[in-house]
């Protein structure tokens, strides 16, 4: 790949990961308990409150839900949030999962 | 007439990259996922030096898969005024122009070029994210700084003035929208700015964006501390159109039922208000009371 | 059939403006710029020009204006003077650095403090270390060829320019001017097409933070820090001249008049003092050129057109045979030198060039500048020269000055 920017002002391109992979940030970690989860337990279009109020959009709306832990920065709202309390953060080094 | 939009008719496109460089819990992060779901692709942003300018992200890639143009700190409604006078000319009206500003960029510094495109009931949504100090430098005052917070240019002895009353500033304009939401309630926020889009003439929108380190609380509790701030009437969802108030959402609710939680609720769970005296703490009440009989008043309820 | 009109130097400002069809305009009056605002309301609200004009609020707001427009495709004009230069100053920066070809008068007038709504040349000047190309007009003619001339420029080189002409001097004396005509600038001025194209298609963000150093993007590739990116700046201007004196060539000959490129000389031939400046200065000093050759004094001008770019090699040569060199100017870099000649000094360093330079400072704050205040300089330059002293010197002409 050539070494030479083409650019004479600042522009830039959108991609992923602009400040790295940001899932390093925290050491807690968001677990689903699937068998809490609403959506899951009713197997259709329910509740995704996890989905509704993460900041950073990397919560699927599906089922089941998956957290994209590469870029989850651990904020915890998600878990905050949900109401049959089915997100526990726990710290990464402890984890199984 | 608000679009009955539930959670699952909300636009599913992320217009926001994973990875970027916003903290933990930032409700400008959250707030923006659900403008730009709203405004969607035929959007240009105008942003000045802010924690936007951040979460866009530093040279040469950016997070956002939205057209974005930063300017100086004084300028961005100017700016956006620049924008909308090209499109106009190039003949592309389509592409709505949204200014989003900080606290700073608003009340402050950008007071006055703000003040200017509105006076032109200039073509664009200027939305504020108000996160009540100067976060992106590190938490000092501004003018939206609420009485009795500690910022780091108000260290020892916290604010003593009020915040400014940005609103009645934005209505003096006579401008043909303002809104008032939180990401606390996500979807009356989407709401808001998918009516927004199809308005002509100049917008305010004005959201209250809790900020985990520059208001200390637990990084989790954003949405708490959002939906609290709503719970007491400090921060009070609305529209105001043509210049007729109604409240909406869990404000609209509130409002019928007449229970409004005392501010101390929302002031004892943030680190920013530790040093707040009675005195302040009586005088934030009364506002926030006297603001909210007026909004009742004019709601004619 | 040419069309000469009698006007002002402000009229002939817009009428280049109208003429170069600009899609908006943003400006905020200020003395002595202000005919120039009206003149270009009038156009735009009478049909004359289809263009968007923003009634901004503030100066700074005018220049930031055009900036995003000219970010998202737009040909942009603004124009001010003085104090308002000043306000802009963060924008003016911001412009150069965002590499847009955006094209502002300058209609040169004093700064505060104390207030003077006349004529100096300190507004620009202090504007010199921006980035952006400045051109200083001698009479309204040049200024409708230059501000024409400035937007094919500007759109070549992706820098913006800055059209200087004196307040007051030039900008409301009025003086015969031949009005190109409009299908000819229309084919000299082809349609404007930004470096980047910023829209919904192509979602880029511009301008952000840069890191000191060089970073990868998202494909691998190293792209620039800030440091890079600010040289490129540098070396477009450093690049520029012959796009500069490209663009008035190729205007003499489609329009017939030829302004000098990068500086032009008056009666240098045989020339051993040279007098020099900016502007309508410069001008003043071709009537002291006629007087001292009737004396015999072998005087010529070399005026300088273009001073950013500062045409180092151009003023090398046309200084060569100087054996007295007498810079007249209305700025200065305060607790340094006059403006054009500290960078005249900077310039002939190292070129063997070892004639003395007198610098005048003269005209600050509109005091009036007469052809013969001009003779009667350089006559006690050339007396001076002659019996002593060899060297530098700054001389405030016509000022009390306490000694």
């Amino acid at each position: 790949m050539k070494d030479r920017d083409p650019n004479i002002a600042g522009i830039c391109t959108p991609a992923v990961g602009e400040a790295g992979k940001t899932g390093d940030w925290s050491d807690l970690k968001p677990v689903i308990d699937h068998s809490k989860c609403i959506p899951e337990t009713k197997g259709k279009a329910a509740c995704f409150l996890c989905w509704l109020y993460c900041p950073d959009g990397v919560v699927s709306m599906t089922i089941p839900v998956q957290i994209n832990l590469d870029y989850c920065k651990g904020c915890g709202i998600c878990a905050e949030e949900c109401p049959p309390n089915a997100i526990r953060m726990v710290r990464k080094d402890e984890c199984d999962e | 007439m608000i679009m009955q939009e539930n959670i699952f008719k909300i636009n599913d496109t992320e217009y926001i990259l994973p990875g970027n460089r916003a903290c933990q819990g930032c409700g400008l992060s959250l707030a923006y996922r659900y403008i730009l779901k709203a405004l969607r692709e035929n959007t240009i942003v105008a942003l000045p030096p802010s924690c936007l300018c951040v979460l866009h992200g530093l040279y040469p890639n950016s997070s956002v898969k939205i057209p974005a143009i930063n300017i100086t700190f004084a300028g961005n409604a100017a700016s956006a005024s620049g924008i909308v006078a090209a499109l106009k000319a190039l003949n592309k009206p389509d592409i709505t122009v949204l200014a989003l500003t900080g606290d700073g960029g608003t009340y402050d510094m950008g007071i006055q070029s703000l003040s200017g495109a509105a006076e032109r009931n200039t073509d664009f949504i200027f939305a504020c994210y108000d996160n009540e100090a100067y976060m992106n430098t590190g938490t000092q005052r501004s003018g939206a700084t609420p009485i009795g917070a500690l910022t780091t240019t108000t260290p020892l002895l916290t604010k003593q003035e009020n915040k400014k009353d940005l609103i009645k500033i934005m209505e003096a304009h006579g401008i043909p929208y303002l809104a008032s939401v939180s990401p606390a309630y996500p979807i009356d926020l989407y709401e808001k700015f998918v009516k927004a889009k199809r308005i002509k003439g100049t917008r305010y929108i004005h959201i209250d964006t809790p900020c985990p380190p520059g208001w200390g609380y637990p990084v989790r509790e954003t949405v708490r501390i959002g939906k609290l701030a709503v719970e007491t009437g400090i921060t009070v969802l609305f529209e105001i159109e043509n210049g007729k108030f109604r409240f909406t959402g869990r404000s609209e609710t509130i409002a019928k039922k007449g229970k409004r939680l005392p501010v101390v609720h929302y002031v004892e769970k943030q680190g920013r208000f530790k040093k707040m005296s009675i005195e302040q703490l009586n005088r934030l009440q009364s506002s926030i009371d006297a603001r909210w009989n007026e909004y009742l008043k004019r709601a004619e309820m | 059939m040419s069309d000469v009109r009698i006007i002002t130097g402000n009229e002939a400002a817009a009428l280049a403006v109208k003429l170069s069809r600009p899609n908006v305009i943003a400006a905020y009056p200020i003395t002595p710029q202000t005919s120039l605002a009206e003149k270009l309301s009038t156009y735009v609200e009478g049909g004359e020009l289809r263009a968007e004009y923003v009634r901004v609020e503030g100066e700074h707001s005018a220049l930031t204006v055009c900036i995003s427009a000219s970010t998202v495709g737009a040909r942009v004009f603004t124009a001010t003077s003085s104090n308002g230069l000043l306000y802009m100053h963060e924008q003016i920066h911001w412009a150069a650095g965002s590499r847009l070809p955006i094209v502002m008068c300058c209609v040169n007038r004093g700064v505060g403090a104390p207030w003077s709504i006349f004529n100096d040349q300190q507004d620009s000047f202090s504007q010199r270390d921006t980035g952006w190309i400045q051109i200083y007009c001698r009479n309204n003619q040049e200024i409708i060829d230059t501000v024409i001339q400035a937007y094919r420029i500007a759109e070549s080189v992706y820098i913006p320019v800055m059209v200087c002409y004196d307040g007051f001097v030039l900008s409301h004396t009025m003086m015969p001017v031949e009005i190109p005509d409009a299908q000819k600038v229309a084919d000299f001025l082809p349609p404007y097409k930004p470096h980047t194209e910023i829209s919904p298609e192509n979602p880029r963000t511009v301008n952000p933070v840069f890191f000191p150093w060089r970073r990868e993007n998202h494909e691998g590739v190293l792209c620039d820090g800030y440091m890079e990116m600010r040289y490129k700046l540098q070396d477009a201007l450093l690049n520029s001249f012959d796009i500069i004196t490209d663009a008035g060539t190729e205007y003499a000959r489609i329009f017939g008049r030829d302004h000098g490129g990068l500086l032009w000389e008056y009666r240098t031939d045989d020339a051993d003092i040279i007098l020099t400046g900016m502007g309508s200065i410069a001008a003043e000093a071709t009537v002291a050129v006629d007087s001292l050759r009737d004396e015999g004094i072998k005087a010529g001008v070399v005026g300088i057109r273009v001073f950013r770019p500062f045409p180092r090699h151009e003023v090398a040569e046309a200084f060569q045979k100087a054996r007295v060199i007498i810079a007249f100017e209305k700025c200065l870099s305060y607790g340094c030198d006059g403006g054009l000649s500290s960078d005249l000094k900077a310039a002939l360093y190292g070129t063997g060039i070892t004639a003395p330079i007198h610098n005048y400072i003269a005209g600050i704050g509109g005091r009036d500048v007469k052809a013969r205040e001009l003779t009667d300089a350089v006559r006690s330059s050339l007396d001076e020269t002659e019996r002593e002293n060899r060297g530098n010197k700054t001389i405030w002409l016509n000022c009390r000055t306490g000694s």
